[in-house]
This record gives C-alpha cells, sequence and structure tokens, in this order.
C-alpha cells in the first residue's frame, strides 16, 4: 500500500483526458487499493479520479458515507468507464478538489444522475445517485474529461441567470466521436 | 516581512475602472491578493489587498495619478493579513421583505447572537420607488450550531413580514 503524491492546478497534467481501462487485472486491483488510501488520507474527502495521482484511465472512487453531516449514499464504490446516462435537475452547492488547495467555489451540478459504469472485476453496474452523491461523482468524472470544478464556478449574484443556460458536458455523445 | 496594504478606492463608476487601477499598480510593483469590487448606488467600490515592498506614502504615490484622472478616492491602510486564510462558511442565509429601517441591523443582530460568523454579506435594494424590497444573502460560519441559528432567524423575521431562508452549506471535496 502507498499514498501517491496527488497533481495540483496549475499542473497541465489535470487537463488531459484520461482513456478507457481495458485490463481488469491484479496490477489495477492494487492500484485501486492505493488511490483509496491516499483518498482516505486527505481531510474530509469523499471522492478521488486516478488522474489526480498521475494515471490517465477512467477510475474513480466515491465514498459518500464518510460526510460531517450524513447524505443519501451507497456507501465506498469503485467506479470504472463511468458514464452518466440521464441528467435531472440543476443545483448550486459548494465545491473543493484535493488538486486545488486553498480554495473553495459554487457549482451547478445535476441533482439526479443515473450512471452505467464497470466494477473492479469488469462487471456492469448501473447506480442512480442523488444530491450531494450525485455532485461527488459528478466531480469525479469531470477529472476524467480534463475538467476541474474551476471551469464551472458561478458565483451567487448571477447563479440563477447560469442556471438557465447550463448543460450538462454530453459525454455519451462524445465517445461516439 | 508584513507588506500588504489595503486599498480601498470609490468613485462615480465607468467602463475601465480595474483595469486601468491594476495596471497602475502592476507598473508600479505591486502584488494583489484578494479583491470585492461592485457597482455600489452608481459608484465604483473597490477594496484591494496589494502586495508593496514599500511606505504607505510610497504607495499612495502609485495610486493617485490614476484615482485622480478616474476621480476615485483612495484610501489606504497597512494590515496584519495573509493569504490562504480562509474560513469555509457552512451556512447561507438570503432575507428579502418590503425594504424598511432597521431589517438588517435586526436580522443580523440576532444571528450575531446565535453564533453567526459572517463571511461575506451582499444586498441590494429593488422593486420600486414606490415599492422597495431589500433583498440580502449572507455566507457565513454557524459557531454555535444550524439550529441555533434557524430558531433565532425565525424569531426575527416573524413579525414583519420578512422571509427568510436558511440552507447548510456542506461542502464536497473530491
Ligand atoms: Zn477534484
Amino acid at each position: 500500500m502507498a499514498i501517491f503524491e496527488i497533481l495540483t492546478y496549475p499542473d497541465e497534467r489535470l487537463k488531459q483526458e484520461s482513456a478507457l481501462v481495458e485490463q481488469f487485472d491484479a496490477e489495477l486491483h492494487g492500484f485501486i487499493a492505493d488511490l483509496e488510501e491516499t483518498m482516505r488520507a486527505g481531510p474530509g474527502g469523499v471522492g478521488i479520479a486516478a488522474p489526480q495521482v498521475g494515471r490517465f484511465q477512467r477510475i474513480v472512487i466515491v465514498d459518500c458515507s464518510v460526510t460531517r453531516k450524513p447524505v443519501p449514499n451507497h456507501g465506498r464504490l469503485v467506479l470504472i468507464n463511468p458514464e452518466v446516462l440521464t441528467w435531472d435537475g440543476m443545483e448550486v452547492g459548494r465545491e473543493g478538489c484535493m488538486s486545488v488547495p486553498d480554495y473553495t467555489g459554487n457549482v451547478i451540478r445535476a441533482t439526479q444522475i443515473t450512471l452505467a459504469a464497470q466494477d473492479e472485476q469488469g462487471q456492469p453496474l448501473e447506480f442512480a445517485f442523488e444530491g450531494f452523491e450525485a455532485r461527488a461523482v459528478q466531480h469525479e468524472l469531470d477529472h476524467l474529461d480534463g475538467l476541474l470544478f474551476l471551469d464551472r464556478l458561478v458565483s451567487r449574484r448571477n447563479d440563477l441567470f447560469r442556471r438557465k443556460v447550463y448543460q450538462p458536458k454530453p459525454t455519451k455523445a462524445k465517445k461516439a466521436e | 516581512m508584513n507588506d500588504w496594504y489595503m486599498l480601498t478606492l470609490v468613485g462615480k463608476d465607468r467602463p475601465g475602472i480595474v483595469a486601468r487601477v491594476t495596471a497602475a499598480l502592476f507598473d508600479g510593483g505591486c502584488n494583489l491578493g484578494e479583491a470585492s469590487m461592485m457597482r455600489l448606488g452608481g459608484n465604483f467600490t473597490i477594496m484591494l489587498m496589494v502586495q508593496f515592498q514599500g511606505s504607505a506614502q510610497a504607495l499612495a504615490a502609485v495610486i493617485s495619478p490614476v484615482a485622480e484622472s478616474l476621480a476615485l478616492h483612495p484610501h489606504i491602510d497597512h494590515i496584519d493579513a495573509a493569504l490562504h486564510q480562509h474560513l469555509e462558511p457552512d451556512v447561507r442565509i438570503t432575507v428579502y421583505g418590503a425594504d424598511r429601517a432597521g431589517i438588517v441591523a435586526k436580522v443580523t443582530g440576532a444571528l450575531a447572537e446565535a453564533g453567526l460568523h459572517i463571511l461575506d454579506l451582499t444586498s441590494d435594494v429593488g422593486g420600486s420607488s414606490e415599492r422597495p424590497i431589500y433583498v440580502m444573502s449572507i455566507e457565513g460560519h454557524a459557531a454555535e450550531g444550524i439550529e441555533a441559528l434557524a430558531s433565532a432567524l425565525e424569531v426575527a423575521t416573524a413579525a414583519d413580514g420578512i422571509s427568510a431562508q436558511l440552507t447548510p452549506i456542506q461542502t464536497m471535496y473530491g
């Protein structure tokens, strides 16, 4: 087991798009264990994405069972090659990121999403997430596309306006290219 | 050595103020920190942390030509400050109602007593001249918990036809 060093912005590598995972082997499982240890080592972190530690593959871990105030959650999740299937609702919430120290900001996210992914063995998974957990999942998925919450900041003064024009990133369409 | 100053500038709003002020500061060897700049009642207001290796007088000399040409009133304080000292808000409160003297004092007084540390407050007056409405948005830290604030807010706004909403902020770190 090991704790990885976290890449922090303005490291250009955080802007890079990650590749699909194709091999579900022991090496992958070892990496995931270390990635999780890295997430748990950071104070208050509920998610981590592989590119945050310099591995540009579509792997995220989310665990919203550890929040200060309890929120609806599915416990510890390893999501490989995740893909959002549906979005619903919009909500402003505050986010911070291990890759962006000493800064938090308001970001609009979908309040409900459904998601397809694979588990550590490559078996298909499907989930419906809401609220805080949906936010965490969307934040981590952004990392896989080279996006940070800084790319989605809104100010309180204009969030009502921005709410109307916001479009979620069309992940599906992009993969089909 | 602490070389931070708080620079305040106020004057009639016109396009280009921020660009010209910050260019003068950059040319004068200043480093900019946190800032709040906004238009209030047709005036433009700037509150800006400026890092500068020199006296307040020397900084005044840097800023006075541009301040004079834009008719801005400058004010400079040497401050005990540092970057990376953020406090995280854990509650957002919005209050609105018919504009009436004393709303802000009453509401913020009750909230302060219930443990609210205000980190950020903006307010505005909308509606019409005949029927103005007051809207206030606060982000802060609830030192004695959200429930204490919620009941204080309810008491402070109950009688006056003021509407208030309190939303806990749980920052997501990922
Ligand atoms: Zn992040």
